[in-house]
């Protein structure tokens, strides 16, 4: 396996995490999580992918109304959602901080508590994105799992902690203390996350790059640039 | 009702005007003609969120108040005008959440005055909306009764019908507002009603105000399956608007100047 990039790295872990899950649906802006998705579905062809934002061949035919519905019925285990701040009790501001506006709540406020499975991923890892109390609650409910460009937590349910299950290459426990503004408990396994394997990056570079160009096409030019066969 | 200026000039400042996102079905053409008519203090409501239209808008000074559950291009980050305007406070925004705008539209749509729907409880947008209520456990919109909902069409036809296709957020916004107004690509011959195979698709001239055609008229939005998105010309977009001279320059080019901004290249 020769190099990857980090997209594909947070791609990989992604594909992980929806491991068992049957629907995922995906939001706005979402180019990793579409990409993780995909992938897992090379593997697992009964998973269902659902781009809310889909240019052609929008999944949905009853209106942008159609995800809510699914997910109040409970027809949607995996969600993703961001936000500008996250904190330590898995609320997500997605509204404003530190007196900049940002773009707004979208569905969050309803698809958090609604959807059993939502992982949380913003890239940035700093004190400035994890902190300790979030600055406006767009959105509360029980997170599968953080992921950032830095680490990967787990959520524990009884104590409402995340746990660090393991750091990306870089990184180390320290490095990850001194970066996040909440407080978390650290898992007894902690170590490196698994980078990609040579069948996975295979993946990512054929099909699934392929299918994230056709939504994502900046992202797409960016990560897969010169081995993308228009 | 010949043209989209028409259109614009029907939509009377101050409106409640009801808009899709960036990625259904956006009448750009007619968003180009507000900002030309000089459309004053427009009430925008995002179905369920907002994009490059209302960005244009408010940073033309056309806007007082934005109900939406977020503005943003997309792929292209922040929308500049909405933030510059939202953090300095010239404008007047009402945080919601996507199903939250869907429920009031579609209790609009049966003539009811709420409707109940989940989620939502544990948000601070709550405290923001004092027209919300929590009832047993369940939040309460109240109706959204827009003034307009404006769109760009694939097709219109005699009868005048207009199509949208899969684009169903836009009946929810047509059924739910007094009037409607839409631009479309082609216009077809007869009845779309009487084709089984179009009529799921349609919607129909019950609710229609006036229609005028205009090629392209998403631009440079797409229109699936007709023509994509222009992303070259959203990053463009995304990069002058970041300063008011750069927006006000990219308006004297592409909105201004009618030459360009209705015959795209």
């Amino acid at each position: 396996m020769g190099p990857y990039a980090k997209e594909e790295l947070l791609a990989c872990v992604i594909a992980r995490l929806v491991e068992g899950s049957r629907h995922a649906a995906i939001g706005a802006s979402s180019p990793i999580p579409a990409t993780g998705a995909f992938l897992y579905q090379q593997r697992n062809r009964s998973f269902r992918v659902s781009l809310q934002q889909r240019r052609a061949a929008n999944p949905f035919t009853e209106g942008s109304r159609e995800l809510f519905d699914l997910a109040g019925q409970g027809r949607i285990d995996t969600f993703f959602l961001g936000g500008a701040q996250i904190d330590g009790s898995g609320a997500i501001n997605l509204v404003r901080a530190e007196g900049r506006r940002f773009p707004g709540s979208f569905g969050s406020a309803f698809m958090y508590p609604m959807v059993p499975g939502t992982i949380l991923f913003r890239e940035e890892h700093s004190r400035r994105t994890l902190v300790p109390k979030v600055e406006f609650v767009s959105a509360r409910g029980t997170p599968r799992a953080l992921l950032t460009g830095k680490a990967l937590f787990s959520w524990q349910k009884d104590s409402r902690k995340f746990l660090l299950q393991s750091f990306h290459p870089g990184e180390d426990a320290k490095s990850i203390a001194a970066a996040t503004g909440f407080d978390y408990d650290l898992s007894p396994g902690v170590g490196e996350t698994p980078a990609p394997t040579a069948e996975e990056l295979a993946l990512l570079r054929g099909p699934v790059a392929k299918q994230v160009a056709a939504d994502y096409p900046d992202f797409a030019r960016r990560v897969w640039g010169n081995t993308l066969a228009a | 009702m010949r043209t989209p200026a028409d259109i614009a000039a029907a939509i009377a400042d101050g409106a409640l005007l009801a808009l899709p996102p960036d990625y259904s079905l956006v009448s750009m053409v007619s968003i180009r003609n507000l900002i030309l008519r000089k459309a004053r203090n427009l009430r925008l409501l995002g179905v369920p969120i907002l994009g490059m239209s209302a960005d244009l808008l408010i940073g033309a000074g056309c806007v007082a108040e934005v109900e939406t559950s977020a503005v943003s291009l997309g792929e292209a980050g922040l929308a500049p005008r909405f933030t510059e305007a939202a953090e300095k406070g010239e404008i007047v925004v009402r945080d919601a959440t996507c199903p939250a705008i869907h429920t009031a539209l579609q209790a609009a749509e049966k003539g009811v005055p709420y409707m109940p729907i989940g989620g939502v409880i544990g948000s601070d947008l709550i405290a923001g909306r004092p027209d919300w209520k929590i009832v047993d456990d369940l939040l309460i919109v109240p109706a959204l009764r827009p003034d307009v909902a404006l769109f760009h069409a694939r097709w219109a036809d005699e009868a005048g019908n207009v199509w949208v296709g899969r684009r169903r957020e836009l009946a929810t916004a047509a059924h739910a507002s007094r009037n409607c107004f839409a631009t479309y690509e082609e216009l077809r011959a007869g009845d779309m009603l009487e084709d089984e195979l179009l009529a799921p698709g349609v919607i129909s001239a019950t609710y229609i105000t006036g229609i005028a055609q205009a090629p392209r008229g998403a631009w440079p939005l797409g229109m699936p399956g007709v023509y994509g998105v222009d992303d070259a010309h959203l990053s463009l977009y995304a990069k002058a608007a970041k300063t008011r001279e750069g927006f006000q320059r990219y308006l004297d080019e592409w909105v201004l100047t009618p030459r360009k901004s209705f015959s795209p290249a």
